[in-house]
């Protein structure tokens, strides 16, 4: 089953035609992909920090930001502006060199991470055979950046805001880790694109939420967790560490840790959409629609029109659940230390554990519905 | 040479001095802190080499356990262990350093003859590429049962070990004991009158207020 628009093979195809070995034109073909994933991650970015301002807003039943732009669209611009131009600040008895990079560190993972992300059959930067194993992975770098960043901070607030990250990141790893290998034995595989394939075929019905219902709840709270979103933002909690790691950050370094939690809930969101709510794949599946208009499934113009909607559908999932998120930051109240570790290691993690043996069990038992 | 290999070579150029250069920074700088984090380089260099070596799944693992839970692990002990204390100079301290270097250059020059000395068997298969996982899975329930066993419970000795050191209640008797010999720590505010415990040291309060 190869349907789709192959915008590699097609464009590699073109530019060899104009006399360019093929290595090369793969050479070149490979940063655009790259290029616009940064610049996509980043929109994204722009747009969540306005929802999560008017979304709040409206659950205050407050207007929200109003005059910059229409309907105070600018303001995520004017915001980065401010950042960019405000002064960059090391404190005197910091340690300059771990200050800088820590921020760093903890951004470049999560965007790395947008390597796995497809938002169609062919449209993904990389079709990585460990997939989703490898966004794991990555994750579990950033608590490093954050204790680095907490160390070099030379402040009690920041160093036990990093400590409380770095724990908080990984505890809440593990369940995040044992809800995706249900998936992966339902799937057969850990890759991105064998998920979402396998969940298309039925449409609405065949989505992973029906089959992996209490996967889906884990991996959310786990994945909010790791995003350090409300009820579980203890890092910088404000009224207890002041701002955590962040507190003696200014400038494009405070910058660089606002947009790389940003970044890291649309990834949540997106991979929550690709793992449990079916990827780019429409709730009615495409097959069937060719059918009732008695077109043929791999003519062109449904070819685009199937990778346009695919794109619009992985972005609606990814930023409903971004908006059950902010939400969700209104309605809970932050929990203690001590009940997030409860929450993670007591509660979460037998109850992956146990979801998984019933996977498994299901899988052995009715090898059709759940992927034999 | 064409594109592919020539990239190969030079990742594998930067990815070699990385790692020697931050193992070399481990070993030699004095503030264990940037020990601890250019650990976590060697780590990501060694996963890059994995990488380079078609063995996309083993980095992935080693990016995970190494730097993701080794190093992190480390750098909690250094952080919450932190003593500021300045090292005292040992008298003929060179001494141990000498020995220390020959030491390790003896082990590495062994080590680079066994390495030069046996004929290795180069495997003329295809690389596994993206199907290594489930050649690694095969591996692990075949041929490799024992010792992936074995690894296993080992992991869960130290995991009851770690949950013993951490349930205070099943160490002896004695521990505890000098434990709770600790000064009882008080606020220097007047204690409540509905504590117990501290009655007599009410008392004597009192007393002293009285005499004011």
């Amino acid at each position: 089953m190869d349907v789709g628009i192959d915008l590699e093979g097609s464009f590699i195809q073109s530019v060899t035609d104009l006399g360019v070995p093929a290595g090369a034109a793969k050479a070149i073909w490979m940063p655009l992909p790259m290029i616009l994933m940064l610049i996509g991650a980043t929109v994204g970015v722009l747009v969540t920090t306005w929802l999560e301002r008017k979304i709040s807003a409206a659950a205050q039943q407050r207007i929200g930001p109003e005059y910059m732009g229409p309907f105070g669209l600018l303001v995520p611009v004017a915001d980065g502006l401010k950042l960019v131009f405000k002064e960059d600040v090391v404190p005197a008895k910091a340690d300059p060199l771990l200050f800088t990079l820590g921020p760093i560190l903890v951004v470049i993972p999560v965007f790395l991470s947008y390597l796995i992300v497809p938002f169609g059959q062919n449209l993904a930067i990389a079709n990585v055979g460990t997939g989703v194993f490898l966004w794991i992975a990555l994750s579990s770098v950033q608590p490093i950046g954050l204790l680095m960043s907490g160390y070099a901070s030379n402040n009690k607030y920041s160093l036990l805001g990093g400590l409380r990250a770095a724990a908080q990141s990984i505890s809440y790893e593990i369940p995040l880790a044992l809800a995706v290998l249900a998936i992966a034995m339902m799937s057969n595989s850990l890759s991105t694109i064998d998920i979402v394939e396998q969940q298309s075929e039925y449409g609405l019905l065949g989505w992973n939420v029906w089959r992996q219902p209490i996967g889906f709840i884990i991996f959310w709270i786990a994945a909010l967790a790791e995003c350090e979103r409300l009820p579980f933002d203890l890092p910088e909690a404000e009224e207890e560490l002041v701002a955590g790691y962040q507190t003696e950050y200014a400038g494009m370094k405070f910058g660089l840790f606002y947009l790389g939690s940003y970044v890291n809930l649309v990834l949540s969101a997106l991979l929550v959409a690709v793992l449990y709510l079916g990827g780019w794949s429409l709730p009615i599946p495409i097959s069937m629609v060719a059918g009732w208009l008695g077109v043929s499934e791999t003519s062109p113009w449904l070819e685009i029109i199937d990778a346009s909607l695919g794109i619009t559908m992985t972005i609606l999932k990814a930023y409903f659940l971004v908006f059950l998120a902010i939400l969700l930051r209104w309605t809970v109240p932050r929990v203690r230390i001590d009940q997030l570790l409860d929450l993670g290691w007591k509660f979460l993690l037998p109850v992956a554990l146990v979801n998984l043996l019933l996977t498994a069990a299901l899988k052995l038992a009715f090898p059709i519905a759940f992927g034999g | 040479m064409n594109l592919a290999t020539g990239v190969q070579v030079v990742s594998f150029g930067i990815l070699a001095v990385m790692m020697i250069g931050a193992a070399l920074g481990v070993v030699l700088l004095s503030n264990i802190v940037y020990s601890a984090f250019l650990l976590g380089g060697v780590f990501v260099s060694i996963a890059g080499m994995y990488l380079l070596l078609n063995a996309d799944f083993v980095a992935a693992a080693q990016v995970l356990i190494y730097v993701g839970a080794v190093n992190v692990l480390i750098l909690f002990a250094i952080m919450l262990v932190n003593k500021r204390q300045d090292f005292i100079p040992l008298p003929r301290a060179w001494v141990r350093q000498v020995l220390t270097a020959v030491v390790s250059l003896g082990l590495f020059i062994l080590l680079s003859t066994m390495v030069l000395a046996t004929p290795w068997s180069f495997s003329t298969g295809p690389a596994a590429g993206d199907n290594s996982i489930v050649l690694i899975g095969q591996h692990f329930f075949s041929d490799f049962l024992l010792p992936f066993e074995l690894a296993s419970i080992l992991l869960l000795i130290a995991m009851v070990g770690a949950i013993i050191l951490a349930r205070r209640e099943f160490l002896p008797e004695q521990t505890l004991a000098t434990e709770l010999e600790q000064p009882v720590l008080t606020l220097p505010e007047r204690p409540r009158q509905l504590v117990s415990v501290a009655s007599d040291r009410n008392s004597s309060l009192d007393k002293v207020e009285r005499q004011k």
